[in-house]
Formats: structure tokens, C-alpha cells, sequence
């Protein structure tokens, strides 16, 4: 499996990365930690003329602090979130996340960046994020914007990235002390990705889930924030039946994928177990 | 020192796990070429035109064959190996499977162009220029649909798609009427999943003509180089077979799959002299799943009869037999001697009938896959008996001790009949099974079974009691039943001047680490260092001849030919000592390396009887010099090892996912030379099998094309998919070798299926006895199992 | 159209022209005869061809020969030392780690990754941390052992992996 040829370049800098992007006739891409784009490119589904590493972009590989926020540098690699403190501290569904993609090959060098970029509907970052309520920093030439998750993905393999943009950071907000957050994903048995992957996080205030989010991976075309599961617990009891309750209305109104191993009610019906199970880690 | 029964460490893994082992896509030879093979992306379709000129214009390419230079060269197809006749007595439907197809593909993945290039990236580049105007034709792919009238049709001399029809056992009016006349009859509908074996080394050939000798080297991924060569050179390409050297340097797994002879390898033979340089082709793993012969792929139907006692009275087995577009080396003879003549199992079952239909598709190539028909045939056995208990309400290992053949050595008792064909050698059954409930702690395990359940935890234990039939065989009887082949093993044994030896085995070790038994054993009957032996194999300029390794027969037949070489040479060497002793041949011993004469001190060494062999100064008159001594072993049997699997599993209730908990194999499998690598074995083949219950399986869409086409779809077990395995043995030699030995490579693969998916159904009792599950036993079937009521 | 790269190869500097498409476990074995690293898939599934690219289990056929320029590449083959067998190595000879040996490399290199992170890993941190990794021939219960055994080596001798 060879790739057709193509051109090299090496970014030391953000701008620089932006220039190189910026050829005329020729389709520059991003190559980040490569784990989705290389793949692709072995198979000839994807012909780039140019490539623009910005894996080694030290300005871009980050996990910090910043205000009420938990600032992500896009080319910080899954292993790097898996082995972060901080967010194990803060929000701890990011490094269990990182921590359920691929193997261990793959999270030495695949990148949060290079996920959200991608937007594989399998993939596990996409609903994460959703359900951090998190934000995307994107820069092009023409300077810096910042979307929330909800409006960075946009459906099959499509995001909001324009040509000539790239993810910088993602902006995880801390929540609030007491918050609870957990990914759980049902694995597709030869790929590994996620048939249905449910990330949830709820506050719960004296017994009450006062703030609850839900997103799903897998599930549909894109991942998805899941209102109607939301909507059913907030306000409620934490208990056992009130989660159930909820976790039945998930993945209503959606399109669901059916492949080999799912059908859409089977796919459909894990949504409901994986919603059941994230919530009474966060809020059983 | 004795080495056998010692677990030695393997003498082969220095090189292995320093990167220092030669696979055949390790080798470079000077002015090597790099070959890419074009492909077909339908089932099957007409070719109506294809043009190469652009692809041939691309820079570095060397030369491009087509279907049509094959035609024109007038090369056959690579033919099979074995031959099954229709049951009025008419031969099989044969039809031919090109080098390169130039008319009508049969499959996605017939080859229809090779391109030769400098580099393989520009071969790649080139395949990308070449236009291809195919005409798609309707494709049927599963066997039982594929016999219906108005079917499409694969291959235009072989009506209804039907290859062959066969039958084995009592007489089928006997067997229905002793199946009408059971007290109970459990049937199942089965389906045994197409397999694709995966050896993590894809394949790969290297075909190099060499002028000045008119010589011809083929370097390839094969577990039998000799037949591959015999094969290539007498019926493909009719080139002499002195002047073609095979070499199967180390290769990294086979499981079957690298025992049949491909159509890549006489390509890259054929091309290499038209071009003038050596050709190199490796396999992608998107072109292993296409072409790789994958292995099972029946539709069964299976009924077993039952008196009031529990006893069976009568098995009767009708089954589809998918064996892909072409015939592939074996592939006749695995539906039939490899599964038919398996199915009286262990028990002391009557009367017994089986029907196979043998069935072409416009799928891959179906052929022996680890185990190759026994796991078929002891699937479907195993999981007669296991819902046969549940049906009756028996404990299924109860039913099981209520109809093994009773124990027999095969020295003093005679072997056991069948009614299938075969004589079983030595057997002893119930010992596997008790051990295996000890093992398990089954009492205990049915009191936690009951607690879970009430907690709403599916717990399930599964029993799978199998035999097989190994180290194939006789040559005579293979003979009678259609192969083209003998089954012997050849070996020498060249003892050097000073007393080191050189062994030159017909097998081939391809991860079994003959390197290694093999020189325990020789070690062992000559009485010296493991370190003064070297094995050598995989060549066929330096080994005679060799039928390869496959059918767990390497050490039963392969070994006993060593052993008899040795024998020679310890005939010869106690002449010469005799002579050296100045005593009778009679009065000496042989022990420790030494010729000693009985009684006295007087004593020679066998690296001074080497010396003496080839410097034969003071020797024996009359005598030959040289000590070198070759020899042909043709069992008089086959082998077979049997024992017993259990499973146990816990099913998800709320996903079907399962978890494999527990496995405990106890296995007979005769003599073992070397514990540590026969457990290997049986861990490996425990993998497999339960890879196939729970992961594995190859499925084509209604177009034929392949829905498990990579690692990303098609699901084989990873570390973290098994649990540790718990195993055991028991010995009951093989009566017929000079080792007992039986054979240890297939077992774990033929009995461990059956024990899972059982397992699984044992956990599910509590929804009805679920009879229609299929393997692999992904969540979504398991959970539409457990939900279809 | 190449580019050049300067990279450390068990020790030792390659400075090399290669196609930008190159990837890194065909310039191992094609360019510098170092085929210890195998090929077994094509969608980056099986690690037979994993390295550690800067002591990182890496798979270098999804790696750009590019993307390493500069970097410390160590393969299988730079891991015995004097002749001596690595305690990794030793420890798949002890237990019948390998068979066929096709996966053993890339088993052995992310074993390495593993006992970096992790000195004393569980049966359970073992499986997963084999979870890119295929074997065919094992049924990895004998892998498990040899990594364990590998682990208690390097405790007892006090030895880092690397
Ligand atoms: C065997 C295997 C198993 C895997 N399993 C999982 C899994 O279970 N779950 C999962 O979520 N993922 C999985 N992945 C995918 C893996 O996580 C990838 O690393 C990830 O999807 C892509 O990140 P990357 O850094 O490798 O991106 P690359 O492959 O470098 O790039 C991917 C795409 O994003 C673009 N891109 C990259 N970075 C940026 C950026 N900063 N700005 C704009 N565009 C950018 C590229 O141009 C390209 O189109 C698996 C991959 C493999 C090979
Ligand atoms: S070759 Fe299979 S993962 Fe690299
Ligand atoms: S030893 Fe053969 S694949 Fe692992």
C-alpha cells in the first residue's frame, strides 16, 4: 500500500504552517499525527499534492489552564490528555476518552486536533466535546476565530474548517465543583471504534441534576448533543429510575447508521444502554 | 541428558526476536523487479476491453502480462490436488483457474493484469493508468442459494453451480429409518462461517530465471515447497522440475493457507524468464483478504437421534459445501475425507449418514484452514450434543460419559471402526472429560451459575469433546480416496566427519519450531548435544523431497522418517564400531553416544565412527563408506488426538456483548516431545477457534464484494479479547509410530468452537433453548437472540 | 521532489534522501536492510511494523520516513547489546513468546513502550497495552508471560528498558 507522491513541508510556526498552506494549484493539507490522514492517503482515497506537517509545532502542543478554561494545543496527542492531571482533575471524561482511542500506537502520536479535523462519526473526541460544551480555535491568514463544538461539526466528515484554516486549541470551560463527567463507549469488535460512545456530564446539587449534557459518537452521521435525554433529567432526582427514565428518549429523531455489526435498532438500543450506563456514573 | 519431554528453549528465536529472520520479502536479489497485481472489483463480469498502452508508457515500468499473453503462452491453470468423484462415479467439475483471467472474472480479486515495474511504487502508480471495461454480470456467493435453478452460473461446464455430490456412512435408508425410529431427534440448522486464516506474514514470491543455467528459483511463503514445486513445474507451466529450485525460507504463520499452490507464484516464475530479472510480488492485506484461501463456509443441516437411555441411535448430516470460484490444492477434499469421516466423534454412535454438496461461487477460494473439516465436523457434533442435553434435560458432560467408545490402546485392543471409514489408532475419552470438570470445579460452577442468574448475570458453561484425524496419512489410502499425492514424509540424516548432523526434513516449520523438537529427537536417539545438530528444511535443492507440514503431521510423519533415517545410521555406525571393537555387531550397545561392547569397558564414541566412516582406513570389508542415510516414512494410519474444551462465558444482558471467562482445554495428543511447544500449540489453535465462535467471519454483500475486507472490519482476536488459558494433558501414545506421538497443531482449533458457542447458549437458557445463533456470536446477534421471543 | 532526512537509527545517523510518500518502515527495510520490522496490514492494525520513534511505540507504516528527520528511531534490531539478547528478547525465548516470529518485532517494541510507562504491569495492563498488536500463532498467552518476565528481569538487574 503506497501512497500516491506528493509534497512535503514542515512547519516550525503557526504562520508558516498557514503560508505553506496557502498554494496556489496545489491541495496542501494538514498532517498532523497522520493516524487518519496516512491511512487514507495508503488506500488512494485522498491525493494531496502537499503535505504541511505541524506535528512539531511546539507552540501548539499545550494542556493548560487558562482563566475558567482548560486550553488544549491542537497537536497535543491523545496520550498526552490521557496522562494530563489537570484535566484528570477538572473534567476527567477527556482522559478517559484519550485514554479508549485505538491502542497504544495510536495514542503516542494521533492528535485531538487532527480528530476533530477528521470528523469521523466513529471517532470518540467529536461528542466529548460537545458535551464539554467546548470551544475551537481556527486560524487562518486572515486571523483567528473560535466556534463552540456544536458549531465546528457540521455532519459526515464535515466541519466548519475552511481551506487554509487550522484547529489551534481547543477550550475545555472547568465546570463547576462537583461536576461529574465520564465517556463510555461500545467498541466496534475489529476497528475499535465506537459503535456508540456516550459522553455525559451532570452537576448534581443536593440529590437534583441541576445541569446535564449528553452527546453521543457513533450513533448518526455526526455526533450529536442529546436534548431529549438532557431535557428528561434536569431537575430530577438521581435516581436510578429517573435515569433510565431519560436515558430511553436517546437517539430519538436522529438518523441512525446501520453497518455489519449495528443495525440502526440494535444501534439504537445500545444508545439507550451506553446513555443509561454514562449516566449512573455521573449521577448514580 | 534426555531432551525429550523437556521443554527446551527454542533454537530458533534468537534470530526471530533479534530481527534477524529471513521472510521471503526480506530477500533482495540484484536487478530485482517489483510486481503489482490488477485486480478485479467485481464478482463477476465479462471483460470487454483492457488497455494498457499509458500504463505501459509510465516511466520504470517493465513490462505488463495480461489474461490474454497467459492464454497465448498456453499455460494451464493451476489444478487440484485431490479429486472427489460425483456420487454416480462421474469426476468432479474441474474447471481451470488461470494465471490471469483474460475473458470472465469469477471474483473480486481474480487477477487480470500483472504490471512489472522498477519499484513497487511505480508498479502502483501504473495500475492507477491501466482502463478496464468490464460488462457486471449477476454474482451469487452463499452455497445453498447458489444450487437453485435459475442461479447464476460460475462456470459453464458445471451445472447448478455443483462441483460435486458425496456421501459417506451406513446406508441412508438405514439411517432414516433408525432416525424415525429415536425416541428424541435434536436437528440443527447450521451455519460453519467462512473463515479468512490472516498468518500475519502476507504473501509474497520471488520467481528468478536464471539464464547461464537455465535455472529457475522460486522463493515463496509456502508450508510445502516440494508439492508446490511438483504442482508448478508438471502441471502449470510444464517446466522440468530439475531445473526449479523452491525455497520457503522462514514464514510467518500459515494455518492452511500456505499450503496450496498459487497462481502469484507461477506468474512471477513465468515473467521472471520473460523479462530476463527476478520479480518480486507481496500480498497487501486487502489482497490476502480477497485471495487468500479462506477456510469452513457450510450450510448444514444436522439431525441426531437419541433412545429413552440417552444413547444416540443415528446421526444424519446434510451440508453445502462452499468452495469458491476455483478449486483451490485441498479444497475437494475438506468437505469430504477431512469432515465426513470425522463424524462418528467419540461416541459409539450406530448408524450414521453424510451428504456434502460441493458448490461453486463467485467468492474466493475455499480451502484447509487449521483443522480443515474436523472443525466442522466436531462443531456440529458438539453442539448436537450439547442441545441435545438441554432437550432431553440431561447434564451435557452426563451425556457425553453415556456414549464414549470405551478405552482402547490399539496394542492389545484393536482399533476402533467407524462407521464413517476411518480406524481410530488408540483412544481413551472419558479421562479428558473427567479432568476437565475437575479443572472447572463444575459442581461449584452450577451453584454460581444459579446465584448469578438471580442476580440477572447470564453465566454459561459450554463442553466440547472432540477427535480428530492427523498426520495425514497413508499414501495409499489418501490414494484410493482421490489425492493426487502421496502423504509420506522424507528425511536424512547426514552425519558429518566429526560427528555433527546435518538433518534434512521434507516438513516445514513455519512458527512450529522444528529446529528444535526435531533435534531433541535426534539428539535423544543418537545420544548427543542438541548444539552438533542443525535442521534444515524449506529447500528444494537440499532437501530430496518433502510433502510439508499441515494436518498436525510433521513430527507423526515427518519425525517417524527421521527417526528411521537414524535408525540407519545406528546400523551402520555398529558395523563400523564392531569392526573398530574387534567384537560381534550383537555384542554391542548403544548408549550415551557410545558403542560399547556389553559387559566390558570396551567402548567407541559416535564422532569416532563418523571419523572412521569417511576416513576409512581401518573399516569394515565390503562397507560402504560415508554415513548418510535417507529415508521415506508412509504411515500405516492416521492419528487421533482427542480431548476436551469447556468455555465458560458471561453474556451481557443488556448488549449481548460476551466475555469469555474461563477456557480449560485437556488434550490427548499422544507422546510430547516438547511440553512447552506443544502447549504453544494448543494456546494458538485455542485462539483461533474461539476467534471463529466469537469474532471472526467473512461475509460478502449481495454483490460479492467483501464486507470484512480488512483488520478494521474483520474481527480477530487481540490480547486483550482471551483470558488466560487453563490446560492439561493426558497420554495415550500412538500405537503405530516409533514415536506415539499424534499431533498437536489443530487441536485447540477444532475443539474450542463448539465449546463457546455453547457456553453462550448454556448462559441464554433462561430465553428458551436458543437454536439459531451463528457464528461469530457478535453482541447484535447474541442481544437479537435473546430478544426474538 | 525527495527530501533529505537526517535521522538516528539504533544509535546510529542516517542521512538520506527519500520521496515524500516514502514511509518509514519501507525506508527501514528497503533503503537500510533493516527488515526486523514486518508488514502485516494495510490499515495500521496489526503493529508487526511497530518502532519507537524518540521512545515511543510508533507503527512506521503510518509513519512518514519525513515525519522522523531528526528523531531517534529504534528498531528490533538495535535492542540486544554486545550479543546479548535484551531482557524483552530473553524473556519471549523463556516463555515461547513467538512462533512464527512475523509479529515478534513489533510485540517486542511495544512491550519496550509498555515497561516504560509501566515497570510492573499487570495480566490486565498487558492485554491492553497489546491492544495494536496482532498475533496469530500465540493466542498471546505466552506473550503475557514473557512480558511479565521481562518485567521481573529488569527489576531484579535494576535496569531501565532503553
Ligand atoms: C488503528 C487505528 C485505530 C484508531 N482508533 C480510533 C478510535 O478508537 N477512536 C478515535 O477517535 N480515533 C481512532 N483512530 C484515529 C486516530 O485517533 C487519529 O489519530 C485521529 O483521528 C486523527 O488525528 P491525527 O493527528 O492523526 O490527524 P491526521 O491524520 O494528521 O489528520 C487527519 C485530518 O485532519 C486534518 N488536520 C489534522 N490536524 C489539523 C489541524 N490542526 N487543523 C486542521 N486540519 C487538521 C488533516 O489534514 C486530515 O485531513 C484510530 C486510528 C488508527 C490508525
Ligand atoms: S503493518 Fe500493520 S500496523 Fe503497521
Ligand atoms: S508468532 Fe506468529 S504471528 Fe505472532
Amino acid at each position: 500500500m503506497i501512497p500516491a507522491n506528493f509534497e512535503y513541508h514542515r512547519a516550525g510556526s503557526v504562520d508558516e504552517a498557514l503560508s505553506l498552506l496557502d498554494q496556489p494549484d496545489v491541495y496542501a493539507k494538514v498532517l498532523s499525527g497522520g493516524h487518519s490522514l496516512i491511512p487514507a492517503l495508503k488506500l488512494r482515497l485522498n491525493q494531496p499534492g502537499a503535505l504541511v506537517d505541524i506535528a512539531r509545532i511546539a507552540e501548539l502542543r499545550y494542556i493548560r489552564q487558562d482563566g475558567n478554561s482548560i486550553a488544549i494545543g491542537s497537536t497535543s496527542t491523545h496520550k498526552d490528555i490521557a496522562n494530563s492531571a489537570l484535566l484528570a482533575q477538572h473534567i476527567a471524561m477527556l482522559p478517559e476518552a484519550a485514554g479508549l482511542i485505538g491502542d497504544p500506537q495510536v495514542r503516542n502520536v494521533g492528535t485531538i486536533g487532527g480528530s476533530i479535523a477528521h470528523a469521523d462519526p466513529a471517532a470518540d473526541w467529536p461528542g466529548v466535546l460537545l458535551a464539554a460544551d467546548a470551544e475551537i480555535v481556527l486560524r487562518s491568514k486572515a486571523g483567528s476565530r473560535t466556534l463552540a463544538a456544536q458549531d465546528f461539526f457540521l455532519g459526515f466528515y464535515s466541519t466548519a474548517l475552511q481551506e487554509g484554516e487550522i484547529v489551534t486549541e481547543i477550550r475545555v470551560p472547568i465546570p463547576a465543583a462537583g461536576t461529574k463527567s465520564t465517556y463510555q463507549k461500545f467498541m466496534q469488535p475489529a476497528s475499535r471504534f465506537a459503535i456508540v460512545g456516550c459522553a455525559a456530564v451532570v452537576q448534581v446539587s443536593d440529590g437534583t441534576c441541576s445541569m446535564v449534557r449528553v452527546a453521543f459518537n457513533g450513533v448518526a452521521d455526526a455526533c450529536f448533543r442529546d436534548v431529549n435525554v438532557e431535557n428528561a433529567l434536569i431537575g430530577k432526582a438521581a435516581t436510578a429510575e429517573n435515569i433510565a427514565a431519560a436515558a430511553a428518549q436517546a437517539a430519538q429523531g436522529v438518523s441512525i447508521l446501520s453497518d455489519h455489526y449495528a443495525a440502526e435498532d440494535y444501534r439504537k438500543h445500545l444508545a439507550v444502554v451506553y446513555a443509561k450506563r454514562a449516566l449512573t456514573v455521573v449521577a448514580g | 541428558m534426555t531432551y525429550i519431554g523437556q521443554s527446551v528453549k527454542r533454537v530458533e528465536d534468537k534470530r526471530f526476536t533479534t530481527g534477524k529472520g529471513k521472510y521471503t520479502d526480506d530477500i533482495k536479489l540484484v536487478g530485482m523487479t517489483h510486481a503489482h497485481i490488477v485486480r478485479s472489483p467485481y464478482a463477476h463480469a465479462i471483460i470487454k476491453s483492457i488497455d494498457i498502452d499509458t500504463a505501459l508508457a509510465h516511466p520504470g515500468v517493465v513490462a505488463i502480462f495480461t489474461g490474454k499473453d497467459i492464454a497465448a503462452a498456453g499455460i494451464n491453470g493451476v489444478p487440484a490436488g485431490w479429486q472427489v468423484n460425483f456420487k454416480d462415479g462421474t469426476t468432479m467439475k474441474e474447471p481451470p483457474h488461470p494465471l490471469l483471467v483474460a475473458d470472465r472474472v469469477k471474483h473480486v480479486g481474480d487477477g487480470i493484469a500483472v504490471i512489472i515495474a522498477e519499484d513497487l511504487a511505480t508498479a502502483r502508480d501504473a495500475a492507477d493508468l491501466i482502463e478496464i471495461d468490464y460488462e457486471v454480470l449477476p454474482c451469487v456467493t452463499n452455497p445453498a442459494e447458489a444450487v437453485k435453478a435459475g442461479a447464476p452460473q460460475v462456470h459453464d461446464n458445471a451445472p447448478n453451480n455443483i462441483c460435486f455430490d458425496w456421501e459417506l456412512g451406513n446406508p441412508k435408508a438405514e439411517v432414516d429409518a433408525a432416525i424415525a425410529a429415536s425416541h428424541h431427534v435434536t436437528r440443527l440448522d447450521l451455519v460453519n462461517q467462512r473463515m479468512a486464516p490472516n498468518a500475519i506474514e502476507p504473501r509474497s514470491a520471488i520467481g528468478h530465471y536464471d539464464d547461464s543455467k537455465d535455472k529457475f528459483t522460486l522463493y515463496t511463503t509456502s508450508q510445502n515447497p516440494h508439492l508446490t514445486r511438483l504442482l508448478m513445474c508438471a502441471f502449470v507451466l510444464g517446466i522440468p522440475e530439475h531445473k526449479v529450485q523452491v525455497v520457503a525460507p522462514d514464514v510467518g504463520g500459515g494455518f492452511g493457507s500456505k499450503i496450496f499452490h498459487y497462481i502469484e507464484e507461477a506468474l512471477v516464475i513465468w515473467a521472471s524468464k520473460q523479462i530476463g530479472r527476478p520479480i518480486k510480488w507481496t500480498s497487501t492485506r486487502s489482497e490476502a483478504f480477497l485471495t487468500d484461501a479462506h477456510g469452513r463456509d457450510h450450510v448444514t443441516t444436522a439431525e441426531m437421534g437419541f433412545d429413552k437411555e440417552g444413547k444416540v441411535t443415528a446421526l444424519r448430516v446434510s451440508t453445502f459445501a462452499n468452495l469458491g470460484a476455483y478449486l483451490s490444492t485441498f479444497a475437494p477434499a475438506v468437505p469430504t475425507y477431512l469432515h465426513g469421516t470425522l463424524l462418528q466423534g467419540l461416541y459409539t454412535t450406530p448408524k450414521i449418514h453424510v451428504d456434502v454438496t460441493a458448490v461453486f461461487t463467485h467468492t474466493n477460494a475455499v480451502d484447509a484452514y487449521r483443522g480443515a473439516g474436523r472443525p466442522e465436523a466436531t462443531y456440529l457434533l458438539e453442539r448436537l450434543m450439547d442441545t441435545a442435553a438441554l432437550e432431553m434435560g440431561m447434564d451435557p458432560a452426563e451425556l457425553r460419559f453415556k456414549n464414549f467408545i470405551p478405552a482402547f490402546d490399539g496394542v492389545t485392543q484393536p482399533g476402533y471402526q467407524t462407521q464413517v471409514a476411518l480406524q481410530y489408532d488408540s483412544g481413551n475419552y472419558e479421562p479428558v472429560l473427567e479432568r476437565g470438570l475437575e479443572m472447572v470445579g463444575y459442581e461449584n460452577f452450577r451453584k454460581e451459575q444459579a446465584e448469578a442468574r438471580k442476580n440477572g448475570k447470564l453465566l454459561g458453561i459450554g463442553f466440547s469433546t472432540y477427535i480428530e484425524a492427523c498426520g495425514i496419512a497413508p499414501s495409499a489410502v489418501v490414494g484410493a480416496l482421490g489425492a493426487r499425492a502421496g502423504l509420506y514424509e522424507s528425511a536424512q540424516v547426514r552425519v558429518q566427519p566429526t560427528g555433527k548432523v546435518s538433518v534434512f526434513t521434507g516438513s516445514h516449520s513455519h512458527g512450529q519450531g522444528h529446529e528444535t523438537t526435531f533435534a531433541q529427537v535426534v539428539a535423544d536417539r543418537l545420544g548427543i548435544a542438541m548444539e552438533d545438530i542443525d535442521i534444515v528444511h524449506g529447500d528444494s535443492d537440499s532437501v530430496a523431497f518433502g510433502m510439508g507440514t499441515y494436518g498436525s503431521r510433521s513430527l507423526a510423519v515427518g519425525g517417524s522418517a527421521i527417526v528411521k533415517s537414524i535408525d540407519k545410521v545406528l546400523e551402520k555406525g555398529a558395523k563400523i564400531a564392531a569392526h573398530k571393537l574387534e567384537a560381534a555387531e550383537e555384542d554391542l550397545e548403544y548408549a550415551g553416544g557410545r558403542w560399547t561392547v556389553k559387559g566390558t569397558d570396551k567402548s567407541i564414541g559416535f564422532g569416532d565412527i563418523a571419523l572412521t566412516a569417511y576416513v576409512p582406513h581401518d573399516y569394515p570389508a565390503g562397507l560402504e563408506p560415508g554415513l548418510d542415510f535417507s529415508s521415506f516414512y508412509d504411515p500405516t494410519n492416521f492419528t487421533y488426538p482427542f480431548g476436551c474444551h469447556i468455555a465458560i462465558v458471561e453474556v451481557d444482558a443488556e448488549t449481548g456483548k460476551v466475555t469469555l471467562k474461563r477456557f480449560i482445554a485437556v488434550d490427548d495428543v499422544g507422546n510430547v516431545i516438547n511440553p512447552m511447544i506443544v502447549d504453544g500449540q494448543i494456546h494458538g489453535g485455542l485462539a483461533q477457534g474461539i476467534g471463529q465462535a466469537m469474532l471472526e467471519g467473512v461475509a460478502y454483500d449481495a454483490e460479492g464484494q467483501l464486507m470484512t475486507g480488512s483488520f478494521m472490519d474483520y474481527a480477530m482476536p487481540r490480547a486483550d479479547d482471551l483470558p488466560s488459558f487453563e490446560i492439561d494433558r493426558k497420554v495415550t501414545p500412538c500405537p503405530h509410530n516409533p514415536l506415539g506421538v499424534k499431533g498437536a497443531g489443530e487441536a485447540g482449533c477444532i475443539g474450542s468452537t463448539p465449546a463457546v458457542v455453547n457456553a453462550v447458549m448454556d448462559a441464554l437458557t433462561p430465553f428458551g433453548i436458543i437454536k439459531n445463533l451463528e457464528m461469530p456470536m457478535t453482541p447484535q446477534r447474541v442481544w437479537r437472540a435473546m430478544h426474538q421471543k | 521532489m525527495s527530501v533529505k532526512i537526517s535521522v538516528s537509527i539504533n544509535g546510529k545517523k542516517y542521512t538520506s534522501e527519500v520521496e515524500p510518500r516514502q514511509l518509514l518502515v519501507y525506508h527501514l527495510r528497503e533503503a537500510l536492510a533493516l527488515t526486523g520490522s514486518h508488514v502485516g496490514c494495510d490499515t495500521s492494525s496489526c503493529g508487526a511494523c511497530t518502532v519507537l520513534v524518540d521512545g515511543q511505540a510508533v507503527k512506521s507504516c503510518t509513519t512518514l520516513a519525513a515525519q522522523v528527520d531528526g528523531c531517534n528511531v529504534i528498531t528490533v534490531e538495535g535492542l540486544a547489546k554486545n550479543g546479548n539478547l535484551h531482557p524483552i528478547q530473553e524473556g519471549f525465548k523463556e516463555e515461547h513468546g513467538l512462533q512464527c516470529g512475523f509479529c515478534t518485532p513489533g510485540m517486542i517494541m511495544a512491550a519496550a513502550d509498555l515497561l516504560q510507562n509501566n515497570p510492573d504491569p499487570s495480566e490486565t495492563e498487558i492485554r491492553h497495552a497489546l491492544e495494536g498488536n496482532f498475533c496469530r500463532c500465540t493466542g498471546y498467552h505466552n506473550i503475557v508471560r514473557s512480558i511479565q518476565w521481562a518485567a521481573n528481569k529488569l527489576k531484579e538487574t535494576n535496569a531501565a528498558v532503553l
